[in-house]
């Protein structure tokens, strides 16, 4: 079925190898979207109008573009902009971070807001001062409504980050298609065998994630 | 930017767009189906067939649709199952929707409180009336915000069709600017047409989410 | 007598909207105040505004120490321990030491039956449980004056009973505290003076046995009879 390719010289190897690439560079953009989503989302809740609009127009660009559409922008875009060339792993890291920002915000901002205002009273009427409100009783509780949103959030940017190949990136797809190419004549198969793999790699990757994630939010809120 | 290769580039990408759009909406389509007979099927806790979409459901929502749909157009075919390129897309579409539909529908059925299944069959309800009329109706307004969410979300995904040589917009644009270097209009049309696109939607979700939230709980 | 908190021609507005109407009250060391009065009387805004949660628009209130308060939502941290929730506050407010609040807090949930609990999470817990850990983390701090918001109007029936014996069991400490409450018959056995809101003015300010059997108002008849039932054989 196309399977014994993989045991062949250092496929296997190689495949996760590229599956590597693309986690590193969701990992990177993970990081940096939840530090600048908790700056933003907060930023958000303070209701400037200014700071409002902006976040508003930020929101829905990458609500509606695809971040496909946003990698080509970055990618070729810059490129005739500048003249100079972006590489494309810093294209996607950019782009990624672009995205997740705007879930992060969003997620931080629905979670400031989910805070009952009664709370913040029950802890002024016990002579708590704004600030000591904020870490021993706001803070730690939004912390525990965000963990699992922000577990998901590595999930999401793993499957996202499949898309670099179509810029170029020699990940885990490029890879494979290298080895159905390499081998399309020992293995007539090898297609059906190395895809099948590959859904099975980011399967792998994902799955115990998101149960990490469903498990934190049945016990944390 | 040249306003003459602008004019020559829409009728190209009007064309892509249509083909996107049809895809996309079949897509959307075939996963409102597989998301309402998975929720169902979740919901009443149907033998061997929830087991069935609860893997399925882990499967598609924890893979990329890119991966999804190599396997489908390039790995299927060799195993002597060959599919055309826009079926693939509907399929692919179709499967990673109906994953994401049937959580929030069941998400949705669950939501509503037990007790109206009961005040349904006190009022002398038979059970299938009571989850077509009672229950169904109430979940689904529950559901609405993220049944927009996930619209929005598969025609956002469109844009990976180009990867199995379907002539989107996407593909239309890489085309485009590896034929002739005209990157900033090419960019520019493949932005137009996805707001075209997706604005609409957008909106519309807002204002659906509003009207639901006004039949569940009178007023926002 | 030794007047604890002194309220002056006390007015609250919304906007236009007048809640609290020229108030004058004082209460003296070790009085139990009842506050009853139709729904939107202004009864919860006069607690808020003895406690600062609201700013009032012209008078005065004047306490001679601090206040402790009661949620009808009992409001409890839902990240921290029952224990923990005891201990926020006297330790980092009144920092104070962390083994001698432990100390208390022990005495004080044995006093409310709630031993047991001290290292649940508020989610564990039942309506009247959450109730009365909510009033030991407002005596913990040791305040002049306990202010009860509705304390029983979000429990099941059941559970009343167990929160108003925890408050009972206050009054016969002679602990300083207002009431606002719905439980007529609670009102009756606890208080030393009730008051009667209405329309954002205290419409009489009498004796328990005074005011149950025979108000001075027709409003206050009237109220009172919303509480009763014709008997229908």
């Amino acid at each position: 079925m196309g399977f014994e390719v993989l045991l062949k010289g250092k496929n296997m190897i190689r495949l996760l190898q590229g599956l590597g690439v693309a986690l590193k560079i969701s990992l990177i953009s993970v990081v940096i979207s939840i530090v600048l989503g908790l700056i933003l989302g907060m930023l958000m809740s303070l209701k400037k109008p200014v700071i409002n609009m902006l976040s508003r127009i930020y929101l829905e660009i990458v609500r509606i573009m695809p971040q496909m559409v946003l990698l080509f922008i970055v990618f070729f875009g810059f490129t005739k902009l500048t003249g100079r060339n972006l590489s494309a792993e810093v294209s996607s890291i950019i782009v990624f971070s672009f995205w997740g920002t705007a879930e992060m915000a969003d997620l931080v901002r629905g979670c400031l807001q989910s805070i009952p205002k009664i709370q913040y009273e029950s802890s002024m009427a016990l002579g708590l001062t704004r600030l000591q409100t904020y870490i021993y009783v706001i803070i730690p509780q939004i912390i525990r409504r965000l963990i699992p949103l922000s577990i998901n959030l590595i999930t999401r940017m793993i499957k996202t980050t499949s898309l670099i190949m179509m810029i170029g990136i020699v990940e885990v797809l490029k890879v494979g298609q290298q080895i159905i190419e390499a081998n399309r004549k020992s293995s007539p198969h090898a297609a059906f065998g190395i895809f099948a793999t590959i859904l099975l790699l980011y399967f792998l990757a994902c799955w115990p994630i998101s149960c990490l994630a469903r498990y934190l939010e049945k016990k944390l809120v | 930017m040249n306003i003459t290769v602008l004019q020559e580039y829409l009728p190209i990408f009007a064309g892509a767009f249509l083909l996107t759009i049809k895809i996309g909406l079949a897509g959307v389509a075939l996963a409102f189906v597989i998301g309402v007979a998975g929720a169902f099927a979740r919901y009443f806790k149907i033998p061997v067939f929830s087991a069935i979409i609860k893997c399925y459901v882990e499967l598609f929502r924890n893979t990329p649709l890119l991966v999804q749909l190599f396997f489908i157009y390039y790995g299927l075919p060799v195993m002597g199952i060959r599919i055309s390129a826009e079926i693939c897309g509907i399929l692919g579409l179709g499967l990673l929707g109906g994953s994401y539909m049937t959580e929030s529908l069941r998400s949705g059925l669950e939501a509503v409180p037990k007790i109206q299944t009961e005040s349904a069959f006190s009022l002398g309800f038979s059970r299938p009336q009571t989850f077509m009329s009672v229950i169904l109706p109430q979940a689904f307004s529950i559901s609405v915000p993220a049944l927009v969410a996930n619209v929005i979300f598969l025609l956002k995904e469109t844009s990976v069709f180009s990867a199995i040589s379907l002539m989107d917009l996407m593909f239309t644009a890489k085309d485009l600017i590896g034929l002739y270097y005209n990157t900033t209009e090419s960019l520019f049309m493949l932005v137009v047409f996805y707001i075209i696109m997706l604005l609409p939607v957008s909106v519309l979700g807002s204002i659906a989410e509003k009207r639901s939230r006004l039949k569940m709980f009178g007023s926002d | 007598m030794n007047e604890i908190l002194k309220i002056e021609h006390l007015t609250k507005k919304y906007d236009d909207l007048t809640v609290l109407d020229d108030i004058s009250l004082a209460v003296n060391k070790g009085e139990v105040l009842v506050i009853v009065g139709p729904s939107g009387c202004g009864k919860s805004t006069l607690l808020r505004c003895i406690n600062g949660l609201e700013d009032i628009q012209d008078g005065k209130v004047s306490i001679d120490g601090k206040t402790g308060m009661v949620f009808q939502s009992y409001e409890l941290f839902p990240h921290m321990t029952v224990l923990q929730n005891l201990m926020l506050a006297p330790v980092k407010v009144q920092k104070r030491k962390k083994d001698e609040v432990k100390k208390e807090a022990g005495q004080l949930l044995e006093r409310v039956g709630l031993s047991a609990k001290k290292n649940n999470y508020p989610r564990q817990l039942s309506g009247g449980q959450k109730q009365r850990v909510a009033i030991v983390r407002a005596l913990i701090m040791h305040p002049e004056v306990l202010l009860f918001d509705e304390v029983t109007a979000a429990l099941d029936p059941e559970m009343v009973r167990e929160v108003l014996d925890v408050i009972l069991d206050l009054a016969k400490q002679d602990k300083t505290m207002l009431i606002v409450t719905h439980e007529m018959a609670f009102a009756r056995a606890i208080a030393d003076r009730v008051i009667f809101l209405e329309g954002g003015s205290i419409i009489e300010d009498t004796t328990p046995a005074q005011f149950f059997d025979a108000p001075r108002s027709e409003r206050a008849r009237k109220f009172l009879r919303t509480f009763e039932f014709e008997n229908v054989h």
